[in-house]
């Protein structure tokens, strides 16, 4: 921030302004070197990782080379990161599926009844993640609930293979992140002005082409928003695909794990981060576009 | 703005109560069915065979676990004081001081980076400086989300406040640093409070970043809880789920009614 430069200052006006500095500093200084050392530098160091060599026995030998990014995009790897946004995608189509008409309803109860189903929507998502996937591990099992259900009822006459599936995978990412996909999608609708849906209606319009038209259109915002809220956590997940889908449909999240802890490839490791970073910066800015358009076109 | 909620919840739900009894199913099946087999007498946790207590006991007489959550316990009171004091500084700062969205994205960042990256740049940093992993470095890494936290809370309610005070303290011959914490702070207490408890919150429950950056010897909760499910389903963990479902429901309910309650007051 630079003062403009005024015509001698006041003696007052002058120590008020150093008064000022001395407050900012402060204030910011701190925090935004604790946030320099801890969030920008390590992010940074990852960022230069991915141009050179692991060395023999792990760690990093400085020695710049773009081998990694032609190694990303080998077939083997290619079909992880390929795989992973599949899933991912998968995971935020059937959450904006089921949370949609959930947000939809929510808005339209009577206050009472709002808070209470908000409430209930909210209380699994504050529950440790690793037991919310404990419970599908339990569920899925060979000898669990759905397949005592499904057998009991007659559907199938042998216990199906439900654990270490993508499906299985599938299920616990949205099972994980569906709060996160009904929150955003209820906060833009039940900002929705009641005056333009009864207009709509008066106009002549059915109730469809009311939601259609009207509804739908103004909780775009929301539903992007909720959109990449559950896109972005299940891409880097790599607990559920390790729980819930052995080792069989294994994500990118587990790769980058893996060749952090395991294999000690960390500058490959952190290409593949990369890799999913700049995916999700795309996203991002495709959220942005959207937003930005509906806003003006909202505030007309 | 509450007669017009009225009017519009009075209309019918039509067939939308299908999705909301859907929804709530799935929600609740999976979590219901953890609670039910915490109180299984035999020893699987697939198999209902009889109504016992005996792994509640057994829970605590497990002595890992005990110190699973000490240890979850001392990180987050570590992130909880960092995360509070300098988050709460900045929001002030960021808020008052300065217009630059290059400073707020820096700040806000570690609030939207995946947690697997935040994760693996903070191993690769503290081997870099050479600082050996433990819980202070746990603590570390979970303070560098929980401040952009309370940053975005504390912010939220000192762009509501109204600045006249503060301008009149100081206009009363108030120094900024008696301004500071005679009328802001005062004034924006309870976002402060509800800041570090949602530090708190996410510290306790924090995986990914925790697995990464700690040492072996001192897992925290959730990560102890990993290396056991890992190995299959038993009712011990049951029943830790069951009480752990129990704290944060009670905690969800208790914000939701103080908040509910503020709202009624604020009318």
């Amino acid at each position: 921030m630079s003062h403009p430069v005024a015509p001698a200052p006041a003696p007052a006006a002058r120590t008020r302004d150093r008064h000022r500095l001395l407050e900012k500093v402060v204030l910011l200084g701190p925090g935004l070197l604790f946030t320099a050392v801890f969030v920008a530098v390590p992010v940074l160091l990852v960022l230069s990782y991915t141009v050179f060599d692991r060395g023999r026995f792990g760690g990093v030998v400085y020695e710049f080379g773009l081998d990694n990014f032609t190694r990303a995009f080998e077939p083997t790897y290619r079909k992880v990161l390929v795989s992973s946004i599949w899933i991912a995608g998968l995971t935020t189509l059937i959450a904006l599926v089921l949370g949609y008409p959930v947000a939809y309803a929510i808005a339209k109860l009577p206050d009472r009844w709002r808070n209470v189903c908000l409430v209930l929507v909210v209380v699994p998502f504050w529950t440790n993640f690793l037991i919310r996937t404990y419970a599908w591990i339990m569920l899925l099992n060979t000898q669990g609930i759905v397949n005592d259900a499904l057998v009991g009822v007659g559907v199938v006459d042998e216990p199906l293979t439900l654990l270490y599936t993508r499906g299985a995978v599938v299920t616990g990412l949205v099972y994980a992140y569906l709060p996160l996909m009904i929150l955003p999608i209820y906060a833009s609708v039940a900002r929705l002005d009641v005056e333009l849906r009864e207009a709509s209606a008066n106009l002549g319009a059915t109730r469809f082409a009311t939601f259609v038209r009207v509804t739908l259109p103004l909780s775009l915002p929301g539903v992007v928003t909720g959109c990449i809220f559950v896109f972005v956590p299940s891409l880097g997940n790599f607990v559920v695909p390790e729980l819930l889908g052995g080792g069989k449909s294994v994500m990118v999240g587990n790769l980058i794990r893996d060749q952090f802890l395991k294999a000690r490839d960390w500058p490959f490791g952190a290409t593949l981060a990369l890799c999913m970073v700049v995916f999700l910066i795309a996203l991002f800015a495709i959220q942005s576009l959207v937003s930005r358009r509906y806003a003006v076109e909202g505030d007309r | 703005m509450s007669g017009r909620a009225q009017a519009s919840g009075s209309r019918r739900l039509g067939w939308l109560w299908l999705p909301l009894l859907l929804c709530f199913s799935f929600l609740y099946v999976p979590i219901v069915a953890l609670v039910v087999m915490s109180f299984n007498s035999g020893k699987s946790a697939l198999n209902f065979s009889g109504l016992s207590l005996r792994w509640y006991p057994e829970l605590f007489r497990d002595g890992d676990l005990g110190e699973a959550l000490l240890n979850s316990l001392l990180v987050a009171v570590g992130c909880t004081l960092v995360s509070t004091v300098l988050g709460t500084m900045l929001a002030v700062g960021l808020v008052r001081h300065t217009r630059s969205t290059a400073l707020d994205s820096l700040v806000m960042a570690p609030a939207i980076l995946p947690d697997l990256m935040m994760a693996i740049g903070l191993l690769s940093f503290f081997a870099a400086v050479g600082v050996s992993l433990g819980l202070a470095t746990v603590a570390l890494a979970h303070a560098a989300f929980g401040t952009a936290f309370v940053v975005a809370v504390v912010r939220a309610r000192l762009v509501q406040l109204d600045r006249s005070l503060e301008e009149a303290s100081q206009d009363l011959g108030a120094g900024w640093f008696t301004t500071f914490t005679r009328i802001t702070l005062p004034s924006i207490a309870p976002a402060v409070a509800a800041g570090s408890l949602l530090a708190f919150t996410l510290s306790i429950d924090e995986f990914v970043i925790a697995f990464f950056t700690n040492g072996p010897t001192s897992p925290t909760l959730p990560i102890e809880i990993y290396s056991r499910v890992r190995f299959g389903v038993t009712p011990e963990i049951n029943a830790l789920a069951t009480i752990l479902l129990a704290v944060s429901a009670i905690a969800v309910v208790v914000v939701a009614v103080a908040v509910g309650r503020t709202e009624d007051g604020d009318d």
